[in-house]
């Protein structure tokens, strides 16, 4: 189970909603995957259309538990504004929080991020800050009274993987109690793997399932993914060393010389 | 009056006061009971204080939906 907050979740792997080929594709990448809880936003309704009614009510009818995140806010106040207008749409505290401080590489404003955040947790906003593995930005979330950290494994939709995992490393072994999701720059599900692997309490992918030529299949190996990592890390794998050592034992070998 | 509305300039014909309200002008646009959250010149405005919001000429609002996102 995952702990977030006051909140025990069933599943490691959080899903994003955005960039499938279809809205029923997406919601069967969700069951596939078996999430239990999924990212959404906020934006432009148009009159007529109505997109968002329709897309509100499919992702209720998946039962899984909603992450508003301020994607695209580049400042304080803007992220601010839109958490206050996600807790009301949404009926939730919960907000994946975001202030973008570079358009190319998406990564955050860590300044920013940690203005917003003090604001946000002394509003009683439960918090999830799309971070980098930065340990003083680490500890100045934790310090303004976010309790999951969920820095970024590469630039958002890059596919890249782990870039820093010494880093990402380093910020778990400085954060024992917190839950650390990895959010943002996942490709492959070896990836989500290595991230669990390393100990981390959960991963958040978007591109990687929606993107995927099926999106739907790969939901499903990222879900296998996930768990074995998490199991991996439970098992207590072996060092990593250098030179070999023989695993068939040298005692009762013929000498055939 | 002349409104923003989510980008575009929108012309509201002046009907009174209580026509330029946020709430009644959501309805006048076809936003009705949809499930939304708004904002007046960058400012929240909660759904109980859109029928005391009064939206003047130039004013920009955001009626903003659930939707896809990461």
């Amino acid at each position: 189970m995952l702990d977030l907050y006051d909140v025990q979740l069933a599943s490691r792997l959080l899903l994003g909603t955005a960039r499938y080929p279809s809205p029923s594709i997406m919601a069967e990448a969700v069951r596939a995957a078996g999430a239990a809880m999924v990212t959404v936003s906020l934006r432009r309704e148009a009159s007529g259309e109505r997109a968002g009614q329709g897309f509100w009510s499919l992702v209720r009818s998946l039962g899984v538990r909603v992450l508003p995140n301020t994607a695209g806010c580049h400042t304080v106040k803007e992220a601010v504004t839109t958490a206050h207008m996600a807790r009301e749409l949404f009926d939730t505290p919960w907000i994946k929080l975001e202030v973008i401080g570079e358009d190319d590489t998406l990564q955050p404003d860590v300044i920013g991020l940690v203005e917003a955040a003090r604001v946000l947790v002394q509003e009683d906003f439960r918090v999830l800050p799309y971070c980098t593995e930065d340990l003083v930005v680490a500890d100045r979330l934790v310090t303004a009274g976010c309790e999951v950290l969920m820095p970024w494994g590469a630039p958002i939709g890059s596919g890249r993987g782990l870039n820093n995992p010494f880093g990402l490393r380093a910020l778990r072994a400085h954060f024992p109690q917190v839950a650390l999701i990895v959010d943002a720059g996942i490709g492959m599900p070896s990836h989500a793997a290595a991230a669990m692997e390393l100990g981390f309490d959960g991963v958040l992918i978007n591109s990687a399932v929606a993107q995927a030529r099926q999106p739907v299949a790969m939901a499903r190996a990222f879900a296998q993914a996930v768990e074995a990592g998490h199991a991996a890390f439970l098992a207590g794998p072996i060092p990593a060393r250098d030179m070999a050592v023989p695993s068939t034992p040298l005692i009762g070998k013929a000498f055939l010389a | 009056m002349k409104i923003r509305v989510n980008g575009a300039w929108r012309e509201v014909l002046d009907s009174g006061a209580a026509a330029a309200t946020l709430e009644a002008l959501l309805h006048r646009f076809g936003f009705g009971n949809a499930t939304v959250a708004t904002a007046v010149n960058g400012e929240f405005v909660p759904h109980g204080a859109r029928g005391r919001c009064l939206v003047q000429e130039g004013d920009r609002i955001e009626v903003l939906a659930p939707m896809q996102g990461g």
